[in-house]
């Protein structure tokens, strides 16, 4: 079908949106200080610290959202509706309201976290942990609600014949039904990363900002707009190319191969 | 991370010097404006209408708020739209021209980033905030005075030091001669604030009138009379102000008696 | 539950009692009795929503019983009333769906070897299994190749290998030939049979098709409704059909009468005389089946007077088909009619929809039985 007129004008709309204000920023990136700026050693951390915190609160995610997906996806009960719903509240919920709730869970003197620090000794905020907690706490709903949405367009059939070949359903989701959705979940979990990688409300009001321990790029950035704007544009310039080079790296290599199967 | 920690000290102290000789410099004309600002507040002054929109630093909210009710009851047919925010993205907001007739800002240096920019006219200092402890209101960090805050079972947060409050927090440190590693750096007093209320650690940094206002939730602890932290706040009318008269009129509501001493209430000091 | 697993398993005998009882927006009852003997190949035949597919997946542990019991050789897989309950996976049977569902992750050789590595047996191991499978039935050539790369009559052939892979103790399929054309349905029901008669346990055989259950099944069990409406050996269910559905599928005039006076008359009105009558004695009543074939009906333009056919009857045509090469007239009664005769005698008849017609039929082609 040749693309209709209508749709051509509003997606060149979108695109150009979503693109003007990332090009526009470049022009605002002092290029001769761009040198400088990368030797401070807060760059490098800050990024390091991203990439690693994102990383790991998307595998996070990822293990624990797949399974809640799947149910979501499978179940019909009244409760479901309830827990999809209570799920998608952080997607709702400004950030720094999330930070604060996580406080009031696993903070010093929350729920989990005063017997967690009063037995070990060890409370969450202001570490890296938090950090992921944090970025976790953000990037599990976009993950559930991606993964789910493509649970839900797999046909049953394939467990039912996994079953009857004498497959257990552990055996099943793990040999059929993963595979088949490989494509939709390293959609989610990249989402997932990406929201994380982003992530700065809930990170500054449950993990503090911390160089080196808990500041993140966006944070990072943020300060830096107090100090030098010129500086946090570059600041963002780094963020924008990691995550367009690694957007494109997985889209290359696992994304189109994996939905061409 | 370090070499950039050694500087920016430098750099503020600097930027606040600079932006002291602004004030001294501007001080003397605006010493004339303030005392006709008094006398048109007792209603001499041209009375003129219109609206006003005032950007100010967050810690103004409940003055200023009370102050433009004032403004308003004093100026019938005039109305006063307030926009708080930190002082560095007021300053942002009205640099790229954002619509305003007063700024208020709780930094001089971010004043003066305006007032180079052409935005404002004439900043004067209204009054100066101080720096205090604060703890939660069980003290788990059994702290009692500066020196405890050095101790390394102590967590402390304190606003970055890209932020005023921060930088007002390492003058705290260096006049106290103290090695403190805070475990967090906070965008804001607020935030600070937040950790410390909900005790996530056992002390923080904070502006005098932040801690009065959070007096339920958390206990001040007064620095000693020696180690004292002074943040100037300075107000100007926009150069870009459609309503310079009317703008003017504010500003000396906020430099006279009325104002001065709804400062002092909320705990502000006087401008030195 | 169950029952220990014996790999040299004999050939075991099913018996199905099942029913599955559906409430809701739309109600559904499933009662029907179904048993096969090992090596007997049992067609489930009836038309589309009449319980066939609930029917296989309830024996298959897909959709639970509401009462009844299933048991497969001296094993019970599901007995609401006693709890018992056997989960698909160790009911081992082999299942050929309508849509083959083989897994499109995994290479032909991987869909063969899948039931094996199931169960434990190690990669490498279930791979050469797969491979010796595959080449037993010719199919070496596409062993590489995903699901997306084969011909819908090797999916069925790759889906029928996969679920015998597990050496399973029944076979079920489920609509085997439904998503195959025309020309590929012939001889791939070929294969079909050779494959299945091949098997050595009891398979069911679920279909719309009464041409496949006629020619792969040794008998026929036709479920409408929720029902089993004849249970009988395919000759039975082409001569005698029990009900109009299964009439219409062997190609026969049918109707339902009772005896009178040395004929039988009929529910719709009109009277048939037939050579031989069931005896009356089978159940008290007089009611009967009677089968007529379209081809042993002659059609006149007149009134046949000096015929030896005993049943004569008038009607006008409704409407005139063309099959193959034969035409055939839907011809209203009463009795109701389909007669076929030949494009010439349309022609030399002069017939067209509407034309007022005579219709005669002897006596000795007029097959009278007892509904069971």
């Amino acid at each position: 079908m040749r693309t209709p007129w209508q749709l051509r004008v509003p997606a060149a709309v979108a695109a150009a949106f979503l693109v003007l204000p990332l090009v526009a920023l470049l022009f605002r990136v002092p290029w001769l200080h761009l040198p400088d700026l990368f030797r401070e050693p807060i760059v490098g951390e800050a990024l390091r610290l991203s990439l690693l915190c994102a990383t790991i609160a998307a595998l996070l995610a990822a293990v624990t959202g797949i399974p809640l997906a799947w149910l979501l996806a499978r179940s019909t009960g009244r409760l479901t509706g309830l827990v999809r719903a209570l799920v998608t509240v952080p997607l709702v919920l400004p950030p720094v309201v999330g930070g604060v709730a996580l406080l009031s869970a696993f903070g010093r003197r929350g729920l989990l976290g005063k017997p967690i620090d009063v037995v070990f000794g060890f409370s969450l905020p202001f570490t890296p942990f938090g950090v992921i907690v944090a970025e976790t706490f953000v990037a599990l709903p976009f993950l559930v609600l991606t993964v789910e949405g493509a649970f839900r367009t797999l046909d049953d059939g394939y467990a039912e014949a996994a079953a009857t070949l004498g497959a257990s359903p552990w055996f099943a989701f793990r040999r059929v039904v993963l595979p088949m959705m490989a494509p939709a979940l390293l959609a989610g979990t990249v989402l997932a990363w990406a929201r994380a990688l982003g992530e700065f409300g809930a990170t500054i009001t449950f993990a503090g900002n911390s160089p080196g321990r808990t500041q993140t790029m966006p944070l990072a950035v943020y300060l830096a707009m107090e100090r030098d704007p010129d500086a946090a544009s570059a600041l963002s310039l780094v963020m924008l190319v990691v995550c367009v080079v690694v957007l494109a790296l997985l889209r290359g290599r696992w994304l189109t191969t994996g939905s061409a199967a | 991370m370090r070499a950039l920690a050694r500087l920016t000290p430098v750099v503020i102290l600097a930027a606040v010097a600079l932006a002291g000789c602004g004030d001294s410099s501007s001080g003397s004309s605006s010493a004339g404006s303030t005392g006709a600002g008094s006398a048109s507040g007792s209603g001499s002054g041209p009375v003129t209408n219109g609206s006003l929109t005032i950007l100010a630093a967050a810690s103004l909210r409940d003055v200023f708020a009370k102050l433009g009710d004032q403004f308003e009851a004093d100026h019938p047919g005039s109305t006063v739209e307030f926009s708080f925010g930190p002082s560095s993205g007021l300053a942002t907001q009205i640099v790229e021209g954002a619509p305003a007739d007063v700024f208020a800002s709780a930094s001089a240096k971010t004043m003066k980033t305006a007032e180079d920019a052409g935005a404002v006219n004439a900043p004067v200092t209204f009054a100066t905030n101080s720096m205090t402890i604060v703890v939660p209101k069980d003290n788990p960090g059994t702290v009692d005075d500066v020196s405890d805050l050095a101790s390394k079972d102590t967590t402390v947060a304190v606003c970055a030091k890209d932020v005023p409050c921060g930088a007002a927090a390492l003058t705290v440190f260096e006049q106290a001669d103290l090695d403190v590693t805070p475990v967090s750096e906070e965008v804001d007093v607020a935030a600070v604030l937040t950790k410390v209320s909900l005790g996530e650690v056992d002390a923080g940094l904070v502006y005098v009138t932040d801690a009065a206002l959070a007096r339920d939730k958390v206990t001040q602890i007064t620095l000693p009379a020696d180690v004292s932290a002074t943040t100037d706040y300075p107000i100007a009318v926009t150069t870009e102000s459609a309503n310079p008269t009317l703008a003017q009129q504010f500003v000396d509501l906020v430099t006279g008696t009325i104002g001065q001493d709804a400062l002092k209430a909320a705990g502000f000091a006087p401008a030195p | 539950m169950g029952a220990a697993r014996s790999d040299a398993a004999d050939p075991v005998a099913l018996d199905a009692r099942v029913e599955v009882v559906h409430q809701g927006a739309r109600p559904f009852a499933l009662q029907a009795h179904v048993a096969a003997g090992p090596g007997e190949v049992v067609a489930v035949l009836g038309p589309n929503g009449a319980g066939k597919t609930t029917l296989l997946r309830a024996i298959a542990g897909l959709t639970p019983l509401s009462g009844g019991r299933i048991r497969l050789g001296d094993r019970t897989l599901d007995d609401p009333a006693l709890g018992t309950w056997v989960v698909p996976e160790q009911r081992r049977l082999g299942v050929v769906f309508q849509d083959h569902r083989l897994f499109p992750t995994m290479s032909v050789r991987e869909n063969v070897a899948f039931p094996a590595r199931a169960r434990g047996m190690r990669h490498g191991a279930a791979l050469a299994n797969a491979d010796a499978q595959l080449a037993h039935f010719g199919l070496t050539e596409i062993a590489d190749r995903r699901p997306a790369r084969i011909s819908g009559g090797q999916a069925q052939r790759v889906a029928l290998v996969r679920a015998l892979a597990s050496k399973p103790d029944l076979l079920l399929l489920d609509e085997p030939l439904a998503a195959l054309d025309a020309q590929r349905r012939d001889t791939t029901r070929a294969e079909l049979r050779a494959f299945v008669s091949a098997f050595a346990g009891p398979a069911l055989l679920v279909t719309h098709d009464p041409l496949d259950a006629l020619l792969l099944a040794g008998r026929i069990v036709v479920i409408e409704a929720g029902r089993v409406t004849q249970d009988a050996d395919p000759a039975t269910i082409a001569r005698r059909p029990a009900t109009a559905y299964v009439a219409r599928l062997a190609g026969l005039n049918h109707y339902r009468g009772r005896v009178s006076r040395g004929g039988i008359e009929l529910d719709g009105g009109g009277r048939l005389v037939a050579v031989d009558l069931p005896a009356q004695s089978s159940s008290g009543s007089r009611e009967v089946l009677i089968a007529l074939a379209p081809s042993a009906i002659t059609v006149h333009t007149t009134r046949p007077d000096h015929g030896s056919a005993r049943n004569v009857w008038a009607g006008r045509v409704r409407g005139i088909q063309q099959i193959a090469d034969r035409a055939r007239l839907d011809v209203a009664g009463p009795p109701d009619a389909l007669v076929d005769v030949t494009p010439a005698a349309i022609l030399d008849l002069g017939l067209t929809p509407g034309s007022a017609v005579w219709l005669s039929a002897k006596a000795t082609e007029v097959t009278a039985y007892t509904a069971e």
